[in-house]
């Protein structure tokens, strides 16, 4: 693996390895010194030119935890505004001395052309409406805490899965990893071919609630045209939404994910996101560790040419 | 080849070194075994049944992966991580790190730079199963189980029922390895 840029490709092995490695440093992060020196003297840069906190500083702390530097870019105070080229752009922080780089772009495939243009890592944090491959790890794995495995669990995927890298990487993932998904959205909100997914569709959240082992949120996305779709937000919520008389009907061991950032009361009510059983911030803790497990499968090590 | 212990050898150098680490410490209280992933896992584990057979009661016995801690990461192919589990705050212990074999010691020193993350024991030694020489940096064992003097250019292997299917020792030249 020389790269980290989607999920797509990746075997249950593969993803399974990732995940046990994520095992191991979730209990590095829980030692009283949760730092380890295995990249010591290596310089991780997050190139995030869409904004992101949560990502980025995920990406940040998980370099920081295995000893690595990082060096981060944000579009907004950068040369891009004076109208330098991508390509320059990358090129120049490399040039400071980089060993990986963690991307983030509006443009679906960037990172694939960053990883054409420099010889080292190059790891995708979202690009476009694409892929978020690490989300897809980290959902994985609190998922995966949770049950034990992934097989057979019933997963469910509510919201803008159209516009959403992270349903798409999340559906690769979890079926990969041998759960049964549906996507939950009105027909606007749905693949424009369901077919391509390996995954069913329902257009009705009602009728399919109660089987859930996982019910995954998602955001509406008012950034990617996923609100103009809906005539208003509380229709979204009266038909879509995960409000506390929806949380009541599900499975008694069922959980909630969402990757944030939430709208409480919107795709998620309040009371649902505070609830045990929604195990969001375990999400967040979990992102550092598979973060940390894929920085130290890329750069801990020989390189695999 | 030649074999350097058969099973028979390996549990009388258990037995013996479970004795030694009753007599130097003065019994089991406030002492956790610590195997060194992977092949110091369940020798840990056998010197753990030992000193509770001749004690009667449970010692505290874990798993200790360096794997992020050692110096030459770059110069090794990628391996997967194994498991760290410890018994318990280390604070206050006596920590027996547990190894098949030392060699240079730098396992031993990244060991104890793990051991430094996790808490800070009151004193730790070094339980080896076979010392073969060689150290580049300056440990030394406090229990052996065999000295067995070798060329660098041969290679020790040491294998356990648990992983392996078979209890022994050998040496073998790197041209036949």
């Amino acid at each position: 693996m020389n790269h980290f840029l989607t999920i797509e490709g990746l075997t249950a092995d593969d993803l399974n390895g990732l995940l046990d490695d994520a095992d191991e440093f979730v209990e590095v992060l829980h030692r009283p010194i949760p730092k380890v020196p295995a990249l010591r003297g290596k310089t991780v840069a997050t190139m995030f030119f869409e904004p992101s906190t949560r990502t980025k500083m995920s990406f940040e702390k998980a370099a920081k935890a295995l000893s690595a530097d990082t060096m981060s870019f944000s579009p907004g105070t950068s040369s891009l505004s004076k109208g330098e080229s991508l390509k320059d752009t990358v090129l120049t922080v490399k040039a400071m001395g980089t060993d990986a780089m963690v991307v983030r772009h509006k443009a679906t495939g960037a990172p694939w052309r960053i990883a054409e243009w420099i010889d080292q890592p190059v790891l995708n944090a979202g690009d476009g409406a694409h892929q978020h491959p690490t989300q897809a790890l980290l959902d994985s794995l609190t998922i995966r805490q949770h049950f034990g495995t992934l097989e057979g669990l019933k997963i469910g995927i509510v919201g803008d899965i159209r516009h959403s890298r992270v349903a798409r990487s999340d559906i690769q993932a979890f079926s990969t990893l041998g759960a049964d998904v549906t996507m939950v959205a009105p027909r606007t909100l749905l693949p424009v071919d369901p077919h391509v997914f390996d995954a069913t569709a329902s257009e009705n959240l009602d009728e399919v609630l109660e089987d859930f082992d996982v019910v995954y949120v998602l955001r509406v996305q008012a950034e990617r045209g996923g609100a103009s779709v809906f005539p208003s937000l509380s229709e979204y919520t009266d038909r879509y939404g995960i409000t506390k008389e929806r949380f009541a009907r599900l499975k008694p061991e069922a959980i909630v994910l969402h990757p944030g950032p939430m709208n409480r009361g919107v795709e998620i009510e309040g009371a649902v996101a505070d609830d045990p059983r929604a195990l969001i911030l375990d999400q967040v803790f979990n992102g550092v560790a598979v973060r940390m497990a894929v920085l130290f499968r890329l750069l801990g090590g020989e390189r695999n040419e | 080849m030649a074999h350097v212990m058969d099973g028979g050898d390996m549990d009388r150098a258990i037995r013996r070194i479970a004795h030694e680490i009753l007599e130097k410490n003065r019994g089991l209280e406030d002492i956790v075994l610590l195997g060194i992933q992977t092949r110091g896992v369940p020798l840990a584990e056998r010197l753990a049944l030992a000193l509770e057979g001749i004690e009667g009661s449970a010692v505290a016995a874990g798993s200790l992966d360096i794997g992020l801690y050692r110096d030459d990461l770059d110069k090794r192919p990628k391996t997967e991580l194994g498991a760290t589990k410890v018994p318990g705050p280390i604070g206050g212990k006596t920590v027996i790190l547990v190894d098949d074999v030392l060699y240079t010691g730098r396992t031993i020193r990244a060991a104890l730079d793990a051991l430094a993350d996790i808490g800070r024991p009151n004193r730790v030694q070094l339980a080896a199963l076979v010392d073969r020489g060689h150290r580049e940096l300056p440990i030394r064992p406090d229990y052996v189980g065999k000295n067995v003097p070798t060329s660098r250019n041969e290679r020790i292997s040491v294998r356990l029922v648990e992983m392996d299917g078979e209890d022994g020792v050998v040496i073998e030249s790197r041209e036949e390895a």
